[in-house]
C-alpha cells in the first residue's frame, strides 16, 4: 500500500508537471512566436490605440453605426471581462417581451423600414460577446446608416461586402458580417481627420 | 436543413475516417509494440516507469487495478482542492483572484476529477492561470485518461482468458497521456490558435471603444477583455470529453471557439477518441464485426435524435411569429432559427449538432445557452444523458458502459431463445449480470432521487430561473448532468449554493465510481473464465438482430426510467399552448 502510494504520488506529480506546466507553457511559447496576432486576442488598432478585438463584439446604439446583437452580460452589455446568455427559456414571457421591445426600438430608429426584422438582431447571443450579425441583419440596417451617417448606400454595401465572411465549403459556419470591423471602418469615415 | 444534414454527415464521416487509424495506433501503443511512436517517446516512457518504480511486465488483478485508480484519483482530487483554495497566494494570478471558496472548490475538484466538469463558478473571472493550467488542465488530461483506464481492463477481460491479469494501471495511465492525449492536444491547440483561440499569460486587454455608450447612467468608454492560456486547455477539454470551459460561456465565447471551422473541429474532437476506442476494442478482442456493430448501434440512436433537435432549432421559436421577426434560413444571408442564446458565426443548426454531441458524449461543453433551446431539443439533451452516456459516452467509460448493456442484452436474448448467454466467448453468469445491473441502475437512482429532493426542498427550488415546466427541467438537468458525469447545464439555475454544491458533488462521485467499480469487478470475474468456442448454441453478437436488441435494451431502460420525468419537463413545455403565453405577455 505504501509503495502504491509512492508510485501514485510520483506519477501524479510527473504527469501534472507535464500536462499542467510544460504543455501549456510550450503552447504559449509557440503561440507567441508563430501566431502572435491570434494568441494575443486578434486586437484591432486605430492610430496605435487598441480599439477592439476582431473576435469580441462591442455595443453600438448610435444610428450611424451598425447595431450588434443584444447582449446579456452584466453589468453592461458586451462586458469582455465576463460572458453570459440570457438563459431565458423559449416560452418565458420575459423573452417574448424583450424581443417585442427590441423590434420596436429598431423600427423607431428607422420608421421607413417595414420589412420583418432578422431574428439575430433581436435575440441575445450565447456569449453576449458575439462580434457578428447575419448579412440579412446588416442589410436591414443599411438604409438607416446611409441616412444617419450621410454616406451613399453603395459605399456602405461595399464595406458590408468587405467584412462579410461566408461559410467554409458552403456549410461549415454561417454567413456573417463582422460588426466591429465594419463599424471601425465607418468610424474612420466619420472622424474629422487629424492633420498630417 | 440541407446544410445541417450536410454538416452532420460530413462531421460523422470525417471523424470515423480519422478514428480508424487512431484506433489502430492506440492498439499498437497499448500492446507495447515497437513502432515510430514508441521509438520517439519510448525513452520518456521508460524513464517514467523507472522513476515511479513499475514496469509493463507487472500486471494487476482487478482489485489492485481499481485500488490504484482510486488512489491516483484521490491524490489528484486533493491536490486540485488545495490548489483552488490557495490560488490567491500562488503565482500566475495576474488578475489577483482570491482563493476559491471551500464549497465551490470541493464541487470543482470533484467535478474535474470525475470528468464531469460541471462548473458552479464563472470560468474567466474566478480561476487564476495557475489554477486553470496546473489544476484544471491537468485533470482534463487525467480524468480522461482515467476513463480510458476503466475501459482497458474491460477489453482485456474479453481478449484474455483464465487469468487474473488485467494490465498495469500506472502503465495504462502513462501511455494514455504520453502517446494519445498529449500529442493530439498539441496538434489541436495549434489549429485552434491559428484560428484565433487565445494563448497568453497576460492578464487582460484594455480596449478603447469605437463608440462609447451610456449604461445605467454611466458612460462606458472602455472594454476589458479577459484572455489567458485558453487554446491548450480547450484542446484537451474537447478531446478528453471534459467540457469545462475556460470562460463562463464555454464554447460560445469567441476566444474559445472563434470560427465556424473551430466549431466543426471542436464538435468532432468530442467523438474522435470515443469512436477510436471502439476500433481499439475490435483490434484487441479480434472482434471487428462486433466493433462495427457497436458503432452502428450508437449511430442509430444518435442520428435521429440529432436530426429532430436540428429540425426544431432551425424552425425557430413559434412565439416570435406574431412579433414581426423573420427566423428564415435564407441561403447566403442568415442562418435563422432559434437564435436566442446562439452565436451568429455558428448558427442554430450547427449548435443543435454540437448540443447532441456534447450530451451523447460526456463532454457537456456548450456553444449555446442550453436553457434557451426549444423544449424538445433541450429534452433530447436530457435524454441522451439519461441513456447512461453510452452513445459514444465519455472517453473509455462510455464504451465500458455500452459493453455492460451488451452483456445485459446477451442475457435477455439468451433467455428469450433459450441459448447459453455468452459474449465474445465468455459465459455470462449471475455475478456478471448482478454487476452489470448495478452499474446500469445506480445512475437512474441518483437522478430520480436527486431530482425529487431538489423539487421537494426550498433550497432546491429557489435556484430556479425560468417559470413553469421549464423550471422543473432546470432541476432535472442539474441532477442528470452531474450523475452522468456530463457537466452541461441549463445555466439559468443558480447552482453555486450549498445545496446544489453538495447534491451535484455527491451525484458526480457516485455517478463515477459506483458505476465503474462494479464493472471492474465484473471483468475481474470474466477474465478468469475459459474461452468457449463458438458453437451452434451461441447467440451471435455481431448480427443486425443483436445490434437491434442492444439498442432496444438501452432505450427500454432509459425510457422506462425517465419518461415520466421528461413528461413533466420538456414534453409538457413543448406542448404548452402558445396563445396562453402570448396572452400573458400582452396583459
Amino acid at each position: 500500500m505504501l509503495k502504491s502510494l509512492r508510485t501514485a504520488l510520483s506519477l501524479f506529480l510527473l504527469l501534472a508537471a507535464t500536462t499542467g506546466l510544460l504543455y501549456p507553457l510550450l503552447m504559449t511559447g509557440i503561440g507567441q512566436v508563430v501566431f502572435p496576432y491570434q494568441a494575443n486576442g486578434s486586437v484591432l488598432r486605430e492610430h496605435g490605440k487598441i480599439v477592439g478585438s476582431a473576435l469580441i463584439g462591442q455595443y453600438f446604439r448610435e444610428p450611424q453605426y451598425f447595431w450588434s446583437r443584444p447582449s446579456a452580460t452584466s453589468p453592461m452589455p458586451y462586458n469582455g471581462a465576463g460572458s453570459g446568455a440570457s438563459n431565458l427559456g423559449p416560452n418565458n414571457p420575459t423573452l417574448i417581451a424583450n424581443v417585442a421591445a427590441r423590434v420596436k426600438a429598431l423600427r423607431a430608429a428607422d420608421p421607413s423600414e417595414k420589412g420583418p426584422v432578422p431574428v439575430d438582431l433581436v435575440t441575445s447571443s450565447a456569449s453576449g460577446l458575439d462580434p457578428d450579425i447575419s448579412i440579412a441583419a446588416a442589410q436591414y440596417q443599411v438604409p438607416r446608416i446611409a441616412k444617419a451617417g450621410g454616406i451613399p448606400e453603395t459605399k456602405i454595401q461595399q464595406l458590408v461586402r468587405r467584412y462579410t465572411h461566408y461559410p467554409l465549403l458552403g456549410f461549415i459556419g454561417e454567413p456573417v458580417v463582422n460588426v466591429v470591423k465594419l463599424n471601425l471602418a465607418l468610424h474612420e469615415i466619420y472622424q474629422p481627420h487629424a492633420a498630417g | 436543413m440541407s446544410n445541417s444534414l450536410l454538416l452532420t454527415a460530413a462531421l460523422l464521416l470525417t471523424v470515423i475516417l480519422l478514428a480508424i487509424p487512431l484506433g489502430r495506433y492506440m492498439h499498437r501503443v497499448y500492446d507495447g509494440q515497437r513502432f515510430w511512436a514508441t521509438r520517439a517517446l519510448g525513452g520518456v516512457e521508460r524513464g517514467i516507469y523507472w522513476l515511479i518504480g513499475t514496469s509493463p511486465a507487472k500486471e494487476m488483478d482487478w482489485k489492485r487495478y481499481a485500488l490504484s485508480l482510486l488512489l491516483f484519483n484521490l491524490i489528484g482530487g486533493i491536490f486540485l482542492y488545495l490548489l483552488l483554495l490557495a490560488q490567491g497566494i500562488l503565482p500566475l494570478n495576474p488578475l489577483h483572484f482570491p482563493g476559491v471558496p471551500a464549497g465551490s472548490a470541493f464541487n470543482t475538484a470533484v467535478s474535474f476529477l470525475t470528468n464531469t466538469n460541471w462548473q458552479d463558478y464563472s470560468g474567466g473571472s474566478t480561476m487564476s492561470y495557475l489554477s486553470q493550467m496546473l489544476g484544471l488542465t491537468v485533470q482534463n488530461f487525467l480524468s480522461a485518461a482515467t476513463g480510458i483506464t476503466i475501459l482497458l481492463p474491460v477489453i482485456r477481460a474479453f481478449a484474455r482468458h483464465e487469468t487474473r491479469d488485467l494490465g498495469n494501471f500506472w502503465v495504462d495511465m502513462t501511455r494514455t497521456v504520453l502517446y494519445v492525449l498529449l500529442p493530439l492536444s498539441v496538434l489541436f491547440a495549434l489549429i485552434l490558435m491559428e484560428q484565433g483561440t487565445v494563448q497568453t499569460l497576460v492578464g487582460e486587454i484594455q480596449v478603447h471603444l469605437i463608440a462609447p455608450f451610456l449604461s445605467q447612467g454611466k458612460t462606458i468608454a472602455e472594454q476589458t477583455l479577459h484572455v489567458g492560456p485558453v487554446a491548450s486547455q480547450e484542446a484537451i477539454m474537447m478531446l478528453g470529453n471534459n467540457g469545462g470551459g475556460f470562460f463562463n460561456m464555454n464554447d460560445a465565447h469567441p476566444f474559445e471557439n472563434p470560427t465556424g471551422l473551430t466549431n466543426f473541429l471542436e464538435t468532432g474532437a468530442m467523438i474522435l477518441i470515443p469512436i477510436a476506442l471502439i476500433f481499439l476494442f475490435g483490434h484487441m478482442v479480434k472482434a471487428k464485426r462486433t466493433a462495427w456493430g457497436i458503432l452502428v448501434a450508437m449511430l442509430i440512436i444518435f442520428i435521429p435524435l440529432t436530426l429532430v433537435s436540428q429540425h426544431y432549432e432551425l424552425a425557430g421559436n413559434s412565439l416570435f411569429h406574431s412579433l414581426g421577426v423573420t427566423q428564415a434560413n435564407t441561403a447566403g444571408l442568415a442562418g435563422g432559427g432559434n437564435m436566442e442564446g446562439v452565436e451568429d458565426r455558428i448558427g442554430s443548426g450547427a449548435s443543435a449538432l454540437f448540443a447532441t454531441v456534447a450530451t451523447a458524449t460526456s463532454t457537456g461543453a456548450a456553444n449555446t445557452a442550453y436553457d434557451s433551446l426549444i423544449p424538445i431539443s433541450g429534452g433530447i439533451n436530457l435524454f441522451l444523458m439519461q441513456l447512461g452516456e453510452v452513445v459514444f459516452g465519455g472517453v473509455g467509460s462510455g464504451l465500458a458502459s455500452f459493453i455492460a448493456f451488451m452483456i445485459f442484452a446477451v442475457f435477455l436474448g439468451g433467455l428469450m431463445v433459450g441459448r447459453t448467454p455468452e459474449f465474445l466467448g465468455k459465459k455470462i453468469e449471475s455475478f456478471e449480470i448482478k454487476m452489470a445491473s448495478l452499474s446500469i441502475l445506480v445512475m437512474p437512482l441518483l437522478v430520480l432521487i436527486g431530482t425529487a429532493i431538489a423539487v421537494s426542498t426550498t433550497a432546491g427550488r429557489t435556484g430556479v430561473f425560468n417559470p413553469g415546466p421549464h423550471g422543473f427541467s432546470e432541476m432535472l438537468y442539474a441532477v442528470t448532468s452531474p450523475a452522468n458525469n456530463n457537466g452541461s447545464a441549463f445555466g439559468g439555475l443558480s447552482s453555486d449554493t450549498r445545496f446544489y454544491n453538495l447534491l451535484t458533488g455527491f451525484c458526480m462521485l457516485f455517478g463515477r465510481y459506483w458505476v465503474y467499480l462494479p464493472l471492474l469487478a465484473m471483468v475481474g470475474s470474466l477474465a478468469e473464465k475459459k474461452k468457449i468456442p463458438v458453437g451452434s448454441g451461441t447467440l451471435a453478437t455481431d448480427t443486425p438482430i443483436f445490434v437491434g436488441l442492444t439498442i432496444g435494451v438501452i432505450f427500454l431502460v432509459g425510457a422506462l426510467n425517465f419518461f415520466p420525468a421528461l413528461a413533466l419537463g420538456p414534453i409538457a413545455e413543448q406542448l404548452a399552448p402558445p396563445p396562453a403565453i402570448i396572452h400573458q405577455v400582452t396583459h
